[in-house]
């Protein structure tokens, strides 16, 4: 099936994982020149985790990505020029100004936007599933959180209630080893995440969140698994945040030593070794398919800064579906001064 | 007509909207074969199925956050707390994630949902089977949030609830489950959401009330037409988020005092919101202070010495009435 630069899915995998990295370093760059502000959150060296768990499913399955997935919006089609409008800010953008980073999804693409106290959404990825099994759908939920947000309760909450009901839910969680600046160390002291699956009454795997191919095949069996009611999987994607925590962050608490270590398993560079076995010029490809990414990234940064923002009051649109009435007005700010409203 | 007891009101709604519309479901706590710690979801179970009426495992996070998931998805959800001081355990979904869901999606979603369950105090079920929590949601927007005092409220405001696209926090008082029995129309009935009601007229002073107080308030408008040949004029908002100023506004021009009275704690409850906004808008039409009356500041105590004298009653409605009415 081709989905975003070519018919053939190994060539088209390698785009998918060089448009969520050029994506994302386009990001960091706007983000050191001001264009975009607030906080950003790098996802690089996780790309074969979100393009593996997002890249086979249906259309009408759900996911719940988190903040340094921006690569599975990007993977379930959504507009990359939205995207960026709605990083920038603008009132073109997902959430029409109300939020630069990944806490509005997109309606279209049965994408759910997570709030910033991560492991909140697999509750809500929970619901979206009870509401597959009683339309008898065979869709599926995908959530992620990372091992920091594992030890969040709301998690524990939702992995055992579908368990329970035996709900299609994948749950993903992306190991990249640290939550900010604590290490894995100090965040669990079972030797997996995954191996509480097995408390859940269901299924856990740890598996290599650098490589593309085990991230689709782990990821497959899973959505096959839950589609055919089998109930949930935990996946445990072992992975490396590359960069620190935010754009700020320089995460000078990593041994620089281990940083090297796993630049050498670059998923990007990983796929381009699989492609090289197939006997595909990769240095051409490489040079092509990096064109086409700066193409559209610099088509959605120009659309998002010709965008206009929203105006001041448009702040309160969207708090509801329905007028409730604006919020009573000052008599100060009505300029009613001393006695008017008795007069 | 028929008669009625709040708690058979709330039920009787819950099962005609899951009647007249297949996307409502509830969930919650005991809520299916055991028909909830209340017994408001009682026979739930055996009309619609384990689908639509589930029981959860003590999970008031999941709870909340699975029906902001059902609610996103096409369902409308009612979930049940077994005690509204659970919700506490909720907060997060409540107040991050379903409040601003719609927000943070510029319109995208709409979350039609409601939180329920039993709130309130007075009968002896001590610091966390007696809280009045409606206050810490009040002022969150995105939320709207109910206190019914009446069985015919009750029904009518659940209704517009469940049919609402927004999420819905909905107190009902266990006091009034049993003790409150009210001859209701048959029929469909709905009130909407967002409208205070007078529930009896007077020309001396207003008093605001909603939820576990609104008797305490009737009665001491009994006592004082009785007594002093004063007409207090009793005021049910009913709804707590949008509070409907323009009614409290009108009877205060006309009484020229006010008395806010809740059974939740006094200090930065609804009723400083009422006075702040009657203290604004009224200002040169009182002839008296605002004055609030609401619980003491400590927890639910148990002993029934303790916990009488931290509520709000009739007796004390009548002596700050009094005080009011005389200055």
């Amino acid at each position: 099936m081709p989905r975003f630069y070519s018919d053939d899915r190994s060539i088209d995998l390698y785009y998918a994982l060089k448009l969520v990295r050029g994506f994302e370093d386009k990001v960091s760059v706007l983000h050191r020149q001001n264009e975009i502000l607030g906080g950003v959150y790098s996802g690089r060296g996780q790309e074969a985790v979100v393009v593996g768990t997002a890249y086979d499913l249906d259309a009408s399955d759900w996911v719940f990505p988190i903040h340094r997935d921006l690569g599975v919006w990007l993977i379930r089609g959504t507009d990359p020029k939205l995207l960026m409008a709605q990083l920038m800010g603008r009132r073109a953008g997902l959430s029409k100004g109300k939020d630069n980073w990944t806490h509005a999804g997109d309606a279209a693409h049965n994408v759910f936007g997570a709030t910033s106290m991560l492991g909140g959404t697999q509750p809500v990825a929970a619901g979206v599933a009870w509401k597959f099994k009683l339309m008898g759908e065979r869709h599926v939920t995908v959530s992620y959180f990372g091992e920091g947000a594992s030890s969040r309760g709301d998690v524990h909450e939702a992995m055992n209630f579908a368990g329970v009901h035996k709900l299609a839910c994948v749950f993903v969680c992306e190991n990249n080893q640290y939550a900010y600046s604590t290490p894995v160390s100090l965040q669990i002291a079972g030797e997996s995440v995954a191996r509480r699956a097995e408390g859940y009454g269901f299924t856990g795997v740890v598996c290599n969140g650098n490589d593309l191919h085990e991230m689709l095949r782990v990821t497959n069996e899973a959505v096959e698994r839950a589609r055919n009611g089998g109930g949930p999987t935990l996946l445990e994607a072992v992975t490396y945040r590359v960069k620190g925590h935010s754009e700020h962050d320089r995460a000078a608490y990593r041994d620089k030593a281990e940083v090297a270590a796993w630049e050498t398993k670059d998923p990007v560079r990983m796929w381009e070794a699989f492609l090289d076995e197939l006997d595909v010029d990769v240095a051409a490809l490489r040079a092509e398919v990096e064109a086409r990414v700066r193409e559209v990234c610099e088509e959605a940064s120009e659309f998002a800064r010709s965008s206009p923002f929203a105006d001041g009051p448009d702040a309160l649109e969207d708090v509801y579906a329905a007028d409730v009435g604006r919020p009573l007005p000052s008599r100060a700010e009505r300029s009613q001064g001393p006695g008017a409203a008795g007069a | 007509m028929a008669t009625r007891s709040y708690l058979q009101a709330i039920g009787d709604a819950l099962r005609e909207e899951m009647e007249r519309d297949g996307s409502v479901i509830v969930m919650g706590e005991d809520v299916g074969v055991y028909g909830g710690a209340f017994k408001v979801t009682e026979g739930l179970i055996d009309r619609f199925g384990p689908l639509r009426v589930v029981d959860t495992p003590i999970s008031e996070a999941l709870i909340a956050g699975a029906a902001v998931g059902a609610a996103v998805a096409g369902l409308r959800p009612v979930v049940e707390m077994q005690f509204m001081d659970f919700i506490s355990c909720a907060f997060d979904q409540i107040v991050n994630m379903a409040a601003t869901t719609r927000y943070r999606h510029g319109g995208q979603f709409r979350v039609p949902m409601v939180v329920r369950g039993p709130s309130g105090a007075g009968i002896h079920g001590g610091l966390f089977h007696s809280q009045n929590s409606e206050a810490w949601f009040a002022r969150v927007p995105g939320l709207k949030v109910i206190a019914p005092a009446t069985a015919r409220d009750a029904k009518g405001l659940l209704k517009s609830a469940i049919r609402d696209d927004d999420p819905v926090v909905f107190f009902e008082h266990k006091r009034f489950y049993r003790s409150i029995r009210e001859e209701l129309p048959d029929g469909d009935l709905v009130i909407p959401i967002g409208k205070a009601q007078i529930v009896r007229p007077g020309r001396h002073l207003t008093v605001v009330t909603y939820g576990g107080t609104y008797y305490h308030a009737l009665e001491a408008a009994e006592t004082i037409a009785r007594e002093d040949k004063a007409e207090v004029e009793v005021i049910d908002l009913r709804t707590v988020r949008p509070i409907d100023h323009e009614t409290v506004f009108a009877s205060v021009r006309r009484t020229g005092r006010l008395l806010v009275v809740h059974e939740d704690r006094q200090t930065l409850g609804v009723g400083a919101e009422v006075a702040a906004q009657v203290a604004e808008h009224c200002f040169e039409e009182l002839d008296a202070p605002v004055v609030r009356l609401g619980m003491a500041e400590a927890h639910n105590a148990y002993a029934p010495p303790l916990e009488a004298w931290l509520l709000p009653d009739v007796a004390k409605v009548i002596e700050r009435a009094r005080w009011v009415l005389g200055y």
